[in-house]
């Protein structure tokens, strides 16, 4: 019951498009700040901008509702120095977070989530979101403090970043007394509906069902002020323009670029499935300055091929669940437990040979399981009970599986790790790292421009994106308060209009999923484990075939079609921005994840930079900026925030 | 009267994932809304459940089973491929998900 061919044999006809088709037909707005995206970067800005008196307009493809990877559910508040049970001061904490994750990390975001993603914890629970285990269902667990119920993860408890620590596997490694406390438990996945009724209670409009396909420039002309943008119905096919004062980008990355088989793409990334690289494509087409798009990485978790997390491969050691093997044998790895200060296992390296030798010699027997029953009923408890059911897509597992007779208390769930012998190296994550470069505004290159959460370069996680968000909202909303409205050049419009629609004027071709196939294939072969200018360049011109010979036969037949079409435009873009850079960076990185055989010296002296692309008169610019440059991070955040006022306060 | 056999392209795959049960389900599209990738759409009949347009499209979030406001109408199905399996420790007893 339920599927397309059900209705069709009841009713005897194929059911018309719900919605009216609105192909051709326009609607234009008008706001002080348009946010594009509406995960946890869009409502947090939206919300923060309109806190701050601007007309504020939220446009989001899905439904603002559970939009976005972090739509579903969160459950750790990372990095958050800010909390009263935290044992360092944020400004020192973010310089070693800064540190732990190397030379190409976000500075500004990281010192700005470090000030202030416990600020926004607070506003989350003002809005009716709950952080704190008010109903006592965890008492006993370890982390949790009695007294103000907050519940502290074993994550970050000795270091900053997921590398296990010289003397992790030794007793007493990670005493109570000396652990920082840097990380929260919550109960996230009640955080999305409350953002979205904040928004429309804070008097946001918020655009359902509208994907953003471009930003407006002043007059037409790339590099100039961002004075608005496009987008498309993707239930009807009307086309919106919204002018605006300011614009920040909050969308996401592009997680489905390597992927070819969209069926797997699809249930198994631990993105949101509209992840397409928009926010990087269209600030590009801008002329704005993007960096960091040369690294990727093997997706980890999920990569495509492989199963969800906590039901199968690097799951259940993932987050503080040990691993046995079949015959109940504790494998030598850190499991990001209170043991082990909450490192990582990182599948790569002696570890993962350790392992895998084990297995050869007959040491470990496989299958390997998560040991949920040989934890402590209170560590296992709040494992499954808070955790997993919390964290985004493992709520609907804990469900599932607890109907389906599965017991944290008495069962082992299998691991597949080394069944599927993971990294594959040709699944890979589209460029993470690689964003809109910001300023201490969070604003780009472009006037009226700004960015937030994974449309920053080398972003972070749930917190960083609230934090990132907020602080956006607010920037661009005072830039807002103090300038008129620009122009926009009704042929930049048209323009668009025009290559927006121009698959729903075919009824033939070639359809989206088999454009997208073609795209990641080419990925796969030519950008996966290893690298070469001459393997570079067989990529681009694959591209320009694709673009010349496939683009033009491009067909949608209905609007969600047309939506899923155009994510496929922009991830053409979003490979040629991509592989443009790394052709750039002539080197061999673990760091960026690039094995050029070409230039095999590993992350030469000279090559630590930022790069940064742009574009302009079609040609792509590129420069570099110093590795840090972003200054002093605690004179710099305070010389920028002198107005800032801590927790927003509702009598406001 | 023979069943009529209409001629339709090969079922999507994974197809099916959610089962929806339509004697509870009320037809409130809250699904509809909540699917941030439009697996679903409305059924033309107002209060029937609605049709699942584009399963193949799921990427198994879950949202629309958890804020599913009528109990039983609607039951996450993992396609066969990503069912979980567990042991039970004591007895050694290998279980998956039906």
């Amino acid at each position: 019951m339920g599927t397309w061919h059900d209705y069709l044999n009841e009713t005897g006809t194929p059911p018309e498009w719900p919605y009216p088709i609105k192909f051709g037909e326009e609607t234009e707005m008008e706001a002080d700040v348009l946010v594009l995206g509406g995960g946890i970067a869009g409502c947090w800005a939206a919300i923060t901008a309109a806190r701050h008196g601007a007309k504020v307009v939220l446009m989001e493809k899905g439904d603002v509702k559970r939009s976005g990877s972090g739509g579903p559910g969160c459950d750790h508040w990372c990095n958050v120095p800010g909390n009263p049970l935290s044992r360092m001061a944020p400004d020192d904490w973010a310089i070693q977070e800064m540190e732990a994750l190397g030379d190409f990390s976000n500075g500004i975001g990281i010192q700005i989530q470090c000030r202030e993603d416990f600020d926004t914890l607070l506003e989350m629970e003002q809005m009716g979101g709950k952080i704190r285990d008010t109903d006592d269902e965890f008492v006993g667990a370890e982390g949790r403090d009695d007294k103000t119920k907050f519940m502290v993860s074993p994550r970050y408890t000795r270091h900053a970043g997921y590398l296990a620590q010289p003397g992790w596997d030794q007793p007493g490694f990670n005493p109570p007394e000396n652990r920082y406390n840097m990380t929260l438990r919550i109960w996230g996945s009640t955080f999305k509906p409350i953002l979205k009724k904040e928004c429309l209670k804070q008097g946001v409009k918020v655009l359902d069902r509208v994907m953003a396909t471009s930003l407006l420039n002043e007059d037409g002309v790339q590099g100039k002020r961002v004075v608005g943008a496009t987008g498309i119905n993707a239930r009807t096919g009307e086309f919106i323009i919204v002018k605006a004062k300011a614009t920040v980008m909050a969308t996401a990355g592009s997680g489905s670029l390597w992927m070819m088989d969209m069926e797997h793409g699809g249930y198994s990334s631990m993105f949101s499935r509209n992840e397409s690289g928009d926010s990087s494509t269209m600030a590009f087409r801008a002329g704005a300055k993007l960096t960091m798009m040369e690294g990727s990485n093997p997706y980890r978790i999920a990569t495509g091929l492989k199963h969800k997390w906590y039901t199968g491969g690097s799951d259940a050691s993932y987050e503080n669940v040990p691993l046995v093997d079949a015959n109940n044998k504790v494998l030598p790895v850190p499991t990001q437990s209170w043991a082990d200060g909450g490192a990582m296992f990182t599948y790569a390296g002696p570890m993962k040979d350790r392992v895998q030798e084990g297995i050869e010699s007959g040491e470990f027997e496989l299958p390997f399981y998560g040991d949920f029953a040989g934890m402590k009923k209170e560590e296992s408890n709040a494992t499954w009970n808070l955790m997993l059911n919390e964290e985004s897509t493992t709520k609907i597992m804990v469900k599932t599986m607890t109907e389906g007779g599965f017991d944290p208390t008495k069962d082992q769930i299998m691991d597949y790790s080394f069944q599927e012998l993971q990294p594959n190296e040709n699944f890979r994550d589209a460029a993470r790292g690689g964003g809109i470069l910001v300023d201490w505004d969070l604003k780009s290159s472009l006037d009226g421009l700004y960015a937030a959460g994974t449309a920053t370069f080398s972003p972070e996680d749930h917190s960083y994106a609230a934090a990132t968000g907020r602080y956006a909202g607010r920037k661009a909303a005072a830039y807002a308060k103090g300038t008129g409205a620009g122009k926009v050049s009704r042929e930049q419009i048209d323009q668009e209009k025009e290559r927006v629609l121009a698959p729903t004027k075919r009824t033939g071709g070639i359809e989206w999923k088999e454009l997208h196939n073609g795209l990641s294939r080419v990925m796969q072969y030519y950008v996966g484990a290893y690298r070469s200018e001459k393997l570079y360049d067989l990529a681009l011109e694959e591209i320009k075939r694709i673009e010349e010979n496939a683009v033009p036969q491009l067909y949608a037949l209905d609007p969600h079609k047309l939506m899923r079409s155009l994510e496929d435009l922009s991830m053409i873009e979003h490979a040629k921005i991509i592989i443009q850079a790394m052709k750039e960076r002539r080197l061999t990185s673990a760091k960026l994840g690039v094995k050029r055989l070409d230039y095999p010296n590993g992350d030469p002296e000279e090559e630590k930079n930022y790069l940064l692309l742009r574009q302009e008169n079609g040609e792509t610019k590129f420069e570099r900026l110093p590795i840090r440059f972003w200054g002093n991070m605690k004179e710099q955040y305070e010389a920028h925030n002198q107005d800032y006022t801590g927790v927003w306060k509702p009598e406001n | 009267m023979e069943k009529k056999v209409y001629a339709i392209p090969n079922v999507q795959t994974p197809s099916v994932p959610v089962r929806i049960n339509p004697d509870k389900c009320v037809g409130c599209n809250t699904c509809v809304e909540t699917c941030q990738i439009d697996v679903f759409i409305p059924n033309p009949v107002k209060g029937k459940p609605p049709i699942l347009l584009h399963p193949e499209e799921c990427w198994y979030c879950g949202c629309c089973a958890t804020d599913c406001p009528t109990p039983g109408a609607m039951e996450f199905n993992w396609p066969l491929p990503l069912k979980p399996r567990w042991r039970t420790k004591a007895t050694g007893e290998v279980h998956q998900l039906k």
